[in-house]
């Protein structure tokens, strides 16, 4: 019961904002409808006993994505762009799209039978997490470290006043 | 009425699904980087969600999400680049206007 | 209702919390700032409400609360509001992990989260968005500088404190924050000192880890030398000039929160915590008599006249009465000789002292400047003291 009253909040939470995310005439104003909508997913990772993908979530996020996004908006836009034309003219084409997709996947959610494994809620610790990074997923590891590196190098350059 | 998988699929497919709403229609590059982010957050609420109830002894699920996430921070870091370079030579962040490769 | 109950222990001691919050770190954490200071300055600081000035802040409160909240015509009133709160909160967010010390077997902590200091550092980067969003929606130009200058700073200087808080999760071999006090009960020393696997010659990297933190901790609760954010020569007041009232209070209780709980943090990961010093009544005992020797000094050669002495005249008199109270508590044989909470609190204004002594012993940087110091400097000595550790305590360990 308390589970599932904090999963609704949760997703309400989660899900509003969203909306606002996509549909706000001011800019501003929907880079910052982002934060609730990442802390509502994060309680939905300490729901699922991930707590160790839910601080990297706040940190990573709500802590450096958000504040490079409002960054740049203020850089460059200069102001909350409510005078201009923030959609264009796919408004009708893309909301079909969504609708559609998102009804052919509740279909198929809802049309599988998922291999339910009904046991008590596992303890995720943080050293099972590194151990796995270093052993089982070694490559994707260091695959993941490199273009982190190389994305690192990129911005730099790409951003980068020409002399 | 327990929560299950479904419920975390349901609100992972509305995220996703609202996210590719916004990448579809705005404007601005911001925006729809914004949009990039919400669907990225809804693959990883469905990579948690999956470990959790279907394979609860391994980490897979969570590792892959750790490693969305790094994604994230590179794209967007990229991307913001992107944006700030575009924005120097043209003047302007929205997409439509970008078109000096269309003649 | 399980869940009820739980909900209801929130609250409640969320309410503890921020008392807590509100009454330590904000009013004597404003009263000290502004004493020490004006100590600092040769001047006398607070003087006329209450001994000594001691309900200065109170009195302050209570003009702070009567004030009209204005908002500005052309501000993005929603965000505007909201922004205090968010940074406030933030503030508030971070102390769930912090403990206070031990009473039995009972460690006093809101929650000891297995993500301890993970979860730390990522409530102190919320702090950033509270201040861009307040920043812009005044609708300022210096706010908007303000904003825009703390957002490049916080990113730069998260890095290295992430890696100060590894370096210490890599030694203790735990987030938790209970975990890292108990795993510097168990080798008997403080980790700035002493680290488990090489004893005493781990001290360089304790000494230098600790450094790293404590930089990039100021910079992150944007202090002196690192306030560009809210430089009034250059700002006004940065992203705050124009809050008013209350609003303008919850910015300093976010700011001041962030602060000790950065102290707090540093006190638990490098200074042992709530642990008492382990040390023989002899050195007790000499610790007193030097201090005890500092004093009488001063007060003979009638240098506590001067101002400027009066910290360093009160910090002996503290020490040795300190010392004192150990050296008797060591000799009748009583171990721990003082409550753990004691030693906490000791630890945590003693480091919020080196801060405010810091503040008016720095000029500010420049912009340049600051970054360089984040990319160029904090960043490699972090990461090298991170990889040299490493591999002494893999090496150290292998046999």
């Amino acid at each position: 019961m308390g589970e599932l009253a904090a999963f609704i909040i949760l997703a309400c939470v989660t899900l509003i904002p969203a909306v606002v995310v996509v549909t706000s005439g001011n800019i501003v104003r929907s880079a910052l409808s982002l934060i609730p909508t990442f802390l509502g997913v994060t309680g939905l990772y300490i729901l699922l006993h991930a707590e160790f993908v839910a601080g990297i979530q706040i940190l990573i996020y709500a802590g450096a994505i958000t504040v490079l996004i409002l960054f740049v908006i203020m850089l460059t836009a200069g102001g909350t762009g409510t005078r201009i034309r923030q959609v264009n003219e796919q408004v009708p084409l893309g909301a079909m799209a969504a609708v559609w997709l998102g009804f052919l996947i509740l279909l198929v959610i809802f049309r599988t039978r998922w291999p339910y494994t009904a046991t008590p809620a596992p303890q995720y610790n943080v050293a099972s997490i590194g151990t796995a990074f270093l052993t089982d997923y070694v490559l994707i590891f260091e695959v993941t470290s490199l273009v982190l590196l190389v994305s690192l190098i990129g911005a730099i350059i790409v951003a980068r006043r020409e002399e | 009425m327990h929560v299950g998988l479904t419920h975390y699929l349901v609100v992972s497919t509305i995220l996703f699904c609202i996210g590719l709403y916004g990448v579809l229609t705005r404007r601005n590059a911001v925006a729809i980087l914004m949009g990039i982010e919400l669907m990225l957050n809804a693959s990883n609420i469905n990579l948690v969600a999956f470990n959790r109830y279907l394979a609860p002894g391994a980490v897979g699920g969570q590792t892959f999400a750790l490693v969305i996430i790094t994604l994230a921070a590179c794209e967007a870091a990229v991307g913001l680049a992107l944006v700030m370079a575009a924005y120097r030579s043209l003047e302007t962040i929205h997409v439509d206007e970008i078109n000096v490769m269309k003649w | 209702m399980d869940w009820l109950t739980e909900i209801l222990k929130a609250a409640l001691l969320t309410v503890v919390v921020f008392t807590y919050l509100a009454v330590v770190t904000a009013m004597i954490g404003v009263y000290l700032e502004r004493k020490i200071s004006g100590w600092i300055q040769a001047r006398l600081g607070p003087k006329h409400v209450g001994p000594q000035g001691l309900l200065q802040t109170v009195a302050d409160t209570v003009k702070l609360l009567q004030k009209e909240h204005i908002t500005p015509r052309q501000a993005d009133v929603l965000i505007f509001n909201a922004a205090p709160i968010m940074v406030a909160v933030a503030g508030l967010l971070d102390w769930v992990v912090i403990p206070f010390g031990r009473i039995g077997e009972r460690v006093l902590v809101v929650r000891d989260l297995n993500i301890g200091v993970l979860y730390f550092a990522a409530m102190a980067s919320l702090t950033v968005i509270g201040i861009l969003a307040g920043g812009w929606s005044s609708n300022n130009k210096y706010a908007l500088l303000g904003g825009l200058r703390s957002a490049s700073q916080m990113v730069s200087y998260e890095i290295p404190l992430a890696l100060g808080i590894l370096w210490v999760a890599m030694i203790a071999g735990t987030l938790s924050t209970v975990g890292i006090v108990q795993a510097q009960a168990q080798q008997g020393g403080w980790f700035l000192f002493k680290l488990p696997q090489l004893d005493y010659a781990g001290a360089p990297f304790g000494i230098l880890a600790a450094l790293t933190f404590l930089t990039a901790a100021t910079a992150e609760v944007n202090r002196v030398p690192f306030d560009l954010p809210e430089a009034e020569s250059e700002l006004v007041a940065g992203y705050f000039a124009e809050y008013t009232g209350m609003r303008f209070a919850l910015f300093q209780l976010g700011e001041y929160a962030e602060a000790f709980a950065m102290a707090a943090l540093a006190a638990i990961m490098f200074l042992g915590g709530w642990l008492e010093p382990n040390l023989p009544a002899w050195l007790w005992i000499t610790l007193g008599l030097a201090a005890v020797l500092v004093v009488v000094l001063l007060l003979i050669t009638g240098a506590s006249r001067d101002l400027l002495i009066r910290p360093i005249l009160i910090l002996a008199v503290l020490g040795a009465a300190l010392c004192v109270v150990m050296f008797f508590g060591v000799q009748a044989g009583r171990s721990p000789v003082l409550p753990s909470p004691v030693w906490f609190l000791t630890k945590m204004f003693a480091l919020v002292f080196f801060l405010i002594w810091m503040r008016w012993t720095y000029p500010r940087l420049r912009l340049d400047q600051l970054l360089n110091l984040s990319w160029k400097v904090l960043l490699p000595v972090g990461l090298l003291n991170l990889l040299i550790t490493g591999f002494l305590i893999t090496v150290v360990r292998a046999p």
